[in-house]
């Protein structure tokens, strides 16, 4: 690094200031890809923290971006609650069966206590670890389902749809234990070191469901959990649309939305005029076929559209970047970051 | 624009706006006893055709497409019980995940085929094997699968070699987020053809079948 680079930190608060620092930051998202790195089988690599913390080290000096991540996967919170999760060689684990199995079961449901639980402290430590090495340095992101995206691993969408037409105190019952879940889990991980945390919240895009009734539901929701998180919180909607409430999550108090591949990025980010910072949106699954031109394409629209004046973090669209994207295409991303994404533009 | 002077727009609107009494009355209204299918194709299809369209252009979530469904299969189970003779001359249509525990794809695209009047054999979430026997034993004709995990999606590949291995000539069509976000995915699988919404799914039968 020469002097006048900045540092990750550096680059990516600038950012989110809506000032130009010295280039784009850039998040590769990167979980399961661990695995791919070191060789091994998913399973064997979540369980057990060290190698988490040394792969998430070992792949930012790699790769070279902004940022670490210490997330596993999204059944983890369910496993805490009681549910397993289903793995797969090539993939991220995704969630068994619901855990409730008869909404009646609602009224007496308890949220597992962040600090007793072994699952939630395998990712606990893995943040000490990678923040230990990071310092002041390098951001650690953390993530916490929404209460409502958590929900939906625990009834099954169907479930949670037919709920959130038909007894929405049913489901306020559910929304007011996950969410004192979903605080806990958020300041748990910034008191373990993460820098901010991203709260995953699909289930309110507008994919998922009409915008007014994500401001009856999931607006009031985050704007309640965000208030009492003890730090700076990125919304992210999973590949999910955000245009049409971008005004209410903003007004969530969030101070970073990511959007979908299917939306468009210079609309959001115009949208967003300045009141919260944009991070997205490359195509994850498009991306496990990229050449190195098409790489360098999509970097380079992706930052012609959004990177002007800051807030901007250049990411895939899901949060995730899936197992079957080669590792080169990571290494041309960050290289063709580097390229066009220097300022001022 | 209404078809053959069927209220369609307004049975449209009820279901958006998940009026079931509504929707329910506007049928009932038209029932003879022996129309149902002409009910199916001048009201019910032409709607969830263009809520599905609305869908996938997003211009309304997924949970609207969900709910419309659901009232539509109560509807048409009432008009057209499934044990009704009126549908022995459908294809015979199976579904599954292929092992994907998220079935809201699978579960509306079944309500949008059954309100079409079709027979569905409902294989959950079985994996390639036990799909690719049970296809054979009930004389499946076209097989939808619905995924929302890429690994699960790029699994149909495995699906095609078994029905390619043991000579079975069942159509293969794909729908689910993996296959919105890579256009040609479906291609790479092996699959006859995809769906990108539910009721797309009712065109791309006629396609693989050679229905006109």
């Amino acid at each position: 690094m020469n002097s006048d680079e900045m540092t990750p930190m550096e680059r990516v608060l600038t950012s989110l200031d809506h000032e130009e620092p010295d280039r784009v930051p850039f998040f590769l998202l990167l979980t399961t890809q661990g695995a791919k790195e070191l060789n091994i089988p998913v399973n064997d690599y979540f369980s057990k923290p060290d190698t988490v913390a040394s792969t998430q080290i070992r792949m930012q000096q790699k790769y070279g971006h902004d940022c670490h991540y210490n997330f596993y996967y999204a059944s983890l919170e369910i496993e805490a609650w009681g549910g397993d999760s289903i793995f797969y060689p090539d993939a991220a684990p995704n969630c068994g069966r619901p855990i409730i199995r008869n909404v009646e079961d609602i009224a007496s449901l308890e949220a597992p206590d962040v600090y007793d639980s072994v699952h939630l402290q395998k990712v606990l430590k893995t943040t000490e670890l990678i923040k230990a090495h990071a310092g002041q340095d390098i951001p650690v992101i953390g993530v916490v389902m929404s209460p409502s995206s958590l929900a939906t691993m625990q009834l099954g969408m169907d479930r949670y749809f037919d709920l959130m037409y038909a007894s929405t105190e049913i489901l306020d019952e559910l929304m007011s234990v996950n969410e004192e879940f979903c605080v806990q889990w958020a300041n748990a991980q910034l008191e373990a070191g993460a820098t901010a945390i991203c709260y995953f919240d699909p289930v309110s895009s507008s994919t998922i469901i009409p915008p007014h009734i994500y401001r009856e539901t999931g607006f009031k929701i985050a704007r309640r959990c965000i208030s009492r998180i003890n730090g700076p919180v990125a919304t992210h909607m999973a590949s999910g649309r955000c245009l049409p409430i971008i005004d209410d999550i903003a007004a969530t108090g969030t101070a970073v939305v990511c959007t979908s591949a299917i939306e468009d990025l210079a609309e959001i980010k115009a949208a967003c005029n300045g009141k919260v910072s944009v991070l997205g949106n490359l195509n994850g699954i498009g991306m496990r076929h990229w050449t190195d031109k098409e790489t360098e394409m999509n970097v380079k629209e992706v930052i012609q559209k959004a990177a002007t004046g800051g807030g901007y973090i250049l990411s895939d669209n899901h949060g995730e970047i899936p197992y079957t994207v080669p590792s080169d295409v990571l290494m041309s991303i960050s290289r063709y970051v580097k390229k066009w994404g220097q300022y001022p533009r | 624009m209404d078809t053959e002077g069927f209220p369609v727009h307004i049975f449209e609107n009820a279901l958006l706006s998940l009026n079931r009494v509504a929707a329910k009355n506007i049928i009932s209204a038209e029932f003879t006893g022996d129309n149902a299918f002409e009910l199916i194709r001048g009201i019910i299809s032409p709607a969830l055709e263009r809520i599905g369209d609305m869908w996938a252009c997003g211009e309304i979530a997924l949970s609207q497409e969900y709910m419309a469904g659901k009232i539509c299969e109560e509807i048409v189970e009432s008009i057209l019980p499934e044990e009704s003779p009126d549908r022995k001359n459908m294809p015979v249509i199976g579904i599954s995940t292929l092992g994907d525990e998220h079935m809201l794809g699978k579960r509306i695209v079944c309500s949008f085929l059954k309100a079409s009047g079709f027979n569905i054999y409902d294989y959950a979430d079985m994996g390639a094997e036990d799909v690719a026997r049970r296809v054979k034993d009930d004389g499946v004709e076209v097989l939808m699968i619905s995924t929302l995990m890429l690994n699960l999606a790029v699994g149909v590949k495995k699906l095609r070699m078994i029905f390619n291995k043991e000579g079975i000539s069942t159509k293969i069509i794909v729908g689910g987020a993996p296959f919105l976000f890579d256009r040609d995915l479906w291609k790479e699988v092996g699959a006859d053809a995809m769906a990108v919404d539910a009721m797309d799914s009712v065109s791309r039968i006629n396609d693989v079948l050679g229905v006109p």
